[in-house]
């Protein structure tokens, strides 16, 4: 029963994270309220682009329109939106033309250790960027450094019995984790181009293959 | 400058390692170790997981010793200087800056940074401390703006700019108070929440808001515990800014703090005393009202 409960925690990963942090602050003795242009504004004028090329940077600014649902809504999207979100991000998921979604998990670990990456210190880039996973993410007994924003996933592949299925789901979880689940607080590894398509195999390789530490 | 366990730093070299296992000396050497693995290596795989909660009590062991003798602050030389930069006849007006209103009047420090940000009818804008400092350093004393907003924070082991000096100094005029900021008017309510707006903003790569890591309690970062920034109870840390860093080896100001979370968000750093860097202030004082200031703080 306990590894049912685990299990469902688990598998709701993502998600649950999203929906439990939209704790209204102070909304209702908020009667000023402050347009959506004067916000865009006061970004741009405040943020300005460094140190690459603007090209790169503006884009950063700017919410597109999953962002600017989440944002509106605490991250805790209406259900017609919650809908619209899942079906966007799914499309925006790219597959690996062999249908293999297993990698290394060892250069899997080295990415979930590494925080490196597109923060205004790395330019020019000197290392590939880092999926910064335990950051928030408990997944090997052998790291005691890990966050509690997400889930742990220690266990994961084992408690999926390692199912192709599971092994597919994963893959899609980091690529686009709103896919699955609208406004989740992880970023969207893949769509958002922050980790290369071999790389999301790496923690895919991590996640779910026998021999990888997260299933000891 | 930077490390990768997002809210912390890295130590610096041989005499800063050393300064801070003078710091830990009479900790379990397993924290000693822990902190160092967790700031400079991330992702040492080499404590057990039944570790985890004595690593805990001991970070807090440490927060603890920090605390207990207020006056090892090394902040406090800082806010002695800038006691003296205040007082001092400087930039090309050559005048200290004894004219300059914090909002009680010119030249009154006492109690002047737990009523901040607050809006200023001269400068037909709402400032928090470090910008109205700006502001009085560019019409007393002649400073140019792009002079003071150009590299305006120390690097790892630097002494904090003139402004982040002074601004600890009157921070410290204020200890024992509490936030007491009215923001009240239009132009206060209406920047409070442009702060809230902002703080809710999702953007960038990583599709990061304020709110991805301060919206929830009792949630961490590796080892590092988050501020749950908007409950007044979690707003309490802002009470502890400008503080001394002693894993960066400076003081580091509000302003300065801002930067480091829009690096980690993967967005260009904030200019010092703009619109946004002061709406976030206002937003994240207003869910402080009433909490307590014990500045200059002291943090791992």
């Amino acid at each position: 029963m306990k590894t049912i409960a685990f299990a469902a925690a688990a598998l709701l990963a993502v998600g649950i994270s999203g929906a439990a942090a939209q704790q209204q602050s102070k909304s209702a003795d908020k009667p000023v309220t402050v347009s959506a242009a004067k916000v865009d504004a006061v970004v741009k004028a405040g943020l300005p682009a460094f140190p690459a090329p603007p090209e790169e940077w503006q884009p950063r600014l700017i919410p597109d329109e999953t962002m600017k649902i989440c944002s509106a809504t605490h991250n805790n999207p209406p259900k017609a939106q919650f809908e619209a979100i899942e079906k966007a991000e799914k499309a925006k998921i790219q597959y690996p033309a062999d249908g293999n979604f297993m990698g290394d998990w060892k250069r899997g670990e080295r990415i979930a250790q590494s925080g490196y990456g597109l923060r205004f210190t790395d330019y020019p880039a000197r290392n590939p960027n880092g999926g910064n996973c335990y950051a928030c993410h408990q997944l090997t007994a052998a790291e005691v450094s890990f966050g509690t924003i997400g889930p742990s996933l220690l266990g994961y592949g084992k408690l999926r019995d390692f199912k192709d299925s599971e092994v597919k789901a994963a893959y899609e979880k980091i690529y686009d984790s709103h896919a699955s689940f609208p406004c989740s607080l992880m970023p969207r590894f893949g769509a958002n181009k922050v980790l290369s398509m071999d790389q999301i195999k790496d923690l895919v390789a991590l996640l779910m293959s026998r021999d990888s530490p997260v299933n000891k | 400058m930077y490390c990768s366990c997002s809210d912390d730093k890295s130590l610096h070299n041989k005499s800063e390692l050393f300064a801070f296992k003078k710091r830990t000396e009479g900790l379990p050497v397993i924290f000693r170790t822990g902190v160092l693995v967790a700031c400079l290596v991330v992702g040492f795989p080499a404590l057990a997981a039944a570790q985890d909660a004595e690593t805990e009590r001991a970070i807090e062991k440490y927060r603890q010793m920090m605390k207990e003798d207020p006056w090892s602050n090394p902040a406090l030389l800082d806010a002695d200087r800038g006691e003296t930069l205040w007082k001092t006849p400087r930039g090309p007006n050559k005048v200290s800056l004894e004219q300059c209103d914090l909002g009680k009047g010119p030249g009154k420090v006492e109690g002047a940074f737990a009523e901040l940000p607050r809006y200023f009818a001269d400068a037909g804008r709402v400032m928090d401390l470090e910008t109205r400092l700006l502001w009085c350093q560019e019409t007393i004393q002649g400073f140019q703006h792009a002079d003071l907003i150009k590299n305006p924070h120390p690097g790892g082991g630097q002494p904090v700019k003139d402004t982040g000096a002074m601004a600890t100094w009157i921070a410290s005029k204020s200890d024992g108070m509490t936030f007491a900021a009215k923001l009240d008017k239009p132009q206060e309510k209406e920047i409070v929440a442009l702060g809230e707006a902002l703080f809710n903003r999702r953007s960038g790569p990583f599709d990061f808001a304020c709110t991805t890591c301060h919206a929830e309690a009792g949630k961490r970062i590796r080892l590092q515990p988050l501020a749950h920034l908007i409950t007044k109870d979690g707003a309490k840390v802002m009470g502890e800014w400008p503080a001394y860093r002693v894993s960066s080896t400076h003081v580091m100001t509000m302003q300065h703090r801002l930067v480091d979370c829009y690096w980690q968000m993967r967005l260009p750093a904030p200019e010092m005393g703009s619109e946004l860097t002061v709406a976030l202030i206002a937003y994240l004082t207003k869910n402080a009202e009433g909490d307590p200031i014990s500045a200059p703080g002291l943090k791992r």
